[in-house]
């Protein structure tokens, strides 16, 4: 691929003539539509970042676009002074720490003991499994079992339920099966080895990125979704994850912010602490994707082989 | 009598095998206990909660005291006028997003494959997988305020230049456009990797041979590439068609609003309305179960069609 490309340059090393040029526009227009497409994605957050720490008179007006005007961090202040926003970021963290925990250990466990060849009826449970992958009972089914088992509002609700992933085990099941030579179980059996050691001795210690890009599945998915929160979480409005907090402020629309009113309240309109509200929510994963996006992509490539 | 002596050796000798297989193998039932109870609960409780849809459920009666109806309840709802349109609405959505969503990931693939610039490159995809991380809940937020009427920037763009605003999000027809256009944004980035990754495998010969026969840059993305990442395309392409019945709720959810309701009732915002907002049980897991089954019936003959192309299908 890349001697290809490197070729194609030294080919055209011999001069302004006509190809030379032609291939100039051409990189020249892929490039220009890459970096339009490329910047369709980033610019609305720094807009909206501009937006959160401008004067709130520059935003009325439609004067800001991408650089604030008139900077100011009250609409951030009212943010870490409102005790509700501050419990759904808390809940938030609490559930995707708790739910990353339970997910890999389960998902491990299974994956480990599925792809051991001596488990009987490991084909049933395999199918058992990715069965649930293909069809899913439906919303109110789940309602009426999280109803059951009395977790409508509570913590368990936003943890269990989704917390192992047929797809996440199916990726890593395949990782397991063909990253680690079957050789190297055959050898550790006959030395000893117990299933537990053979997975933490051997097989974990093998699978570092394969552990971290499901890690990463399980916690940006559990941290970006909400529409469960909203199924379950229903009377405790103490146990409102932040996505689903900022779906009743902004998008809802229903809910206002709590913050202290003081004397010398600044903010009026609630475009600036909407703008603030959204970056609040947004900046963590802003903070981090690029550091795990090259996870992502292979568990993307692995998922793809066999979905 | 030896007969007896044998078979009772042979089963002492079994005996023995199990024990020495268990002895070996018991931790990996250890292991397998925590997932299968999470299975078992969490999925096959769910499925056994279907049998709702095939009765008047009535919350004080529970499961078993509420009368069996069969597919009565089935009959009531596909005559209910809110499932035609939902059911219009879902096709509709998933079609518009099959025709437009679809092919931006492999025209921006085969662009960015021309780019020859490493670390041009490498930014711009780390700017196009950015939508991708985030929920839908900000994606949404965020479309509120750059679409916005009055505080919109996009109109005030739009001012700007001397027109009159446009309403996105509070006018059905223009929600429509605005839903399609957030969807490509959405998946265009992060729809690219498996064509990038099909077409890096694509072998390099290819390309010198057709420039032997003096193919430019244009022919050989169109004779080259193109033929041969198609069965990734045709792959992606028949996966997309089976989810044509499905679609998220928190999309919808995240760009609807109280201004436009024609194209919002989609089958999953439905089952949220009837089941959670009026407690229909009943109701609503029948249009749940008739959706997943639809689903499935897609994905097997999505499968079916893959593999009579020739491709490895899915399954």
């Amino acid at each position: 691929m890349s001697n290809q490309r490197v070729e194609r340059i030294e080919f055209n090393k011999k001069g302004w003539n006509k190809s030379r040029v032609v291939n100039l526009i051409v990189d020249i227009f892929c490039g220009l539509i890459v970096a339009i497409a490329s910047l369709s994605c980033v610019l609305p957050f720094v807009h909206i970042a501009a937006k959160s720490v401008s004067e709130e008179a520059f935003v009325v007006a439609n004067k800001v676009f991408l650089l604030p005007k008139g900077f100011q961090l009250d609409a951030y202040n009212k943010i870490f002074h409102d005790a509700s926003i501050l419990r759904s970021m808390y809940v938030t963290v609490v559930v995707t720490v708790t739910f990353t925990l339970i997910g890999m250990i389960l998902t491990v466990f299974a994956s480990y003991a599925l792809t051991r060849k001596e488990l009987k009826g490991r084909k049933v449970m395999t199918t058992m499994i990715m069965v649930t992958y293909y069809f899913v009972a439906g919303a109110i089914p789940d309602y009426l079992l999280i109803n059951n088992l009395g977790m409508l509002d509570t913590w368990w609700c936003l943890i269990l339920p989704l917390c192992f992933a047929p797809y996440n085990f199916l990726i890593m099941k395949n990782n397991f099966q063909s990253a680690i030579p079957e050789s190297l179980f055959e050898s550790a059996r006959l030395d000893g080895a117990t299933h537990f050691t053979i997975l933490t001795k051997i097989v974990l210690p093998l699978s570092k990125p394969i552990l971290a890009t499901i890690a990463l599945f399980y916690a940006v998915g559990r941290w970006n979704a909400y529409s469960d929160a909203l199924y379950y979480i229903k009377q405790n409005t103490d146990l409102r994850p932040l996505q689903l907090k900022l779906y009743y402020l902004i998008v809802a629309a229903t809910e206002s912010f709590q913050g202290e009113v003081t004397a010398t309240q600044v903010l009026t309109n609630p475009e600036v602490l909407q703008a603030a509200c959204i970056m609040f929510a947004a900046i963590p994963i802003i903070c981090v994707y690029p550091f795990i996006q090259k996870y992502f992509v292979q568990g993307t490539m692995v998922g793809a082989v066999k979905g | 009598m030896k007969k007896d002596t044998i078979s009772v050796a042979q089963k002492t000798a079994k005996k023995n095998a199990f024990a020495v297989y268990m002895r070996d193998n018991w931790q990996l039932y250890a292991m397998l206990l925590l997932p299968m109870l999470h299975l078992i609960v969490f999925k096959y409780l769910s499925y056994a909660g279907l049998s709702v849809a095939f009765m008047d459920y009535k919350v004080a009666k529970g499961f078993f005291e509420s009368e069996f109806v069969g597919f009565e309840i089935f009959e009531k709802i596909f005559k209910h006028r809110d499932f035609g349109v939902a059911v219009r609405n879902t096709l509709l959505l998933n079609v518009l997003d099959l025709i437009f969503s679809f092919p931006m990931p492999i025209i921006l693939a085969l662009l960015l494959n021309e780019i020859r610039v490493k670390w041009f490159k490498k930014t711009t995809q780390t700017m196009l997988y950015l939508p991708h991380f985030l929920s839908w809940v900000v994606i949404g937020s965020v479309a509120y305020q750059m679409f916005g009427l009055s505080n919109g920037v996009v109109n005030a763009l739009i001012a700007n230049a001397g027109s009159s605003p446009i309403p996105f999000l509070q006018e059905d027809a223009w929600w429509l456009v605005t839903y399609v256009i957030i969807g490509i944004w959405q998946t265009m980035g992060w729809g690219t990797i498996i064509y990038l990754a099909a077409i890096t495998n694509v072998n390099a010969e290819l390309y010198e041979a057709a420039k032997v026969d003096g193919a430019n840059r244009w022919q050989q993305c169109l004779n080259v590439t193109l033929p041969c990442i198609r069965s990734t395309v045709v792959i992606m392409l028949i996966m997309q068609l089976g989810k044509v019945m499905g679609g998220s709720f928190e999309r919808i959810l995240a760009l609807s609003n109280a201004k436009v309701t024609e194209f919002t009732t989609t089958i999953p915002v439905l089952v949220y309305r009837w089941g959670i907002q009026s407690s229909k049980f009943s109701d609503s897991t029948a249009l749940g179960l008739f959706q997943s089954v639809i689903g499935v019936a897609l994905v097997l003959i999505a499968d079916r069609v893959a593999k009579k192309l020739g491709e490895d299908g899915l399954l």
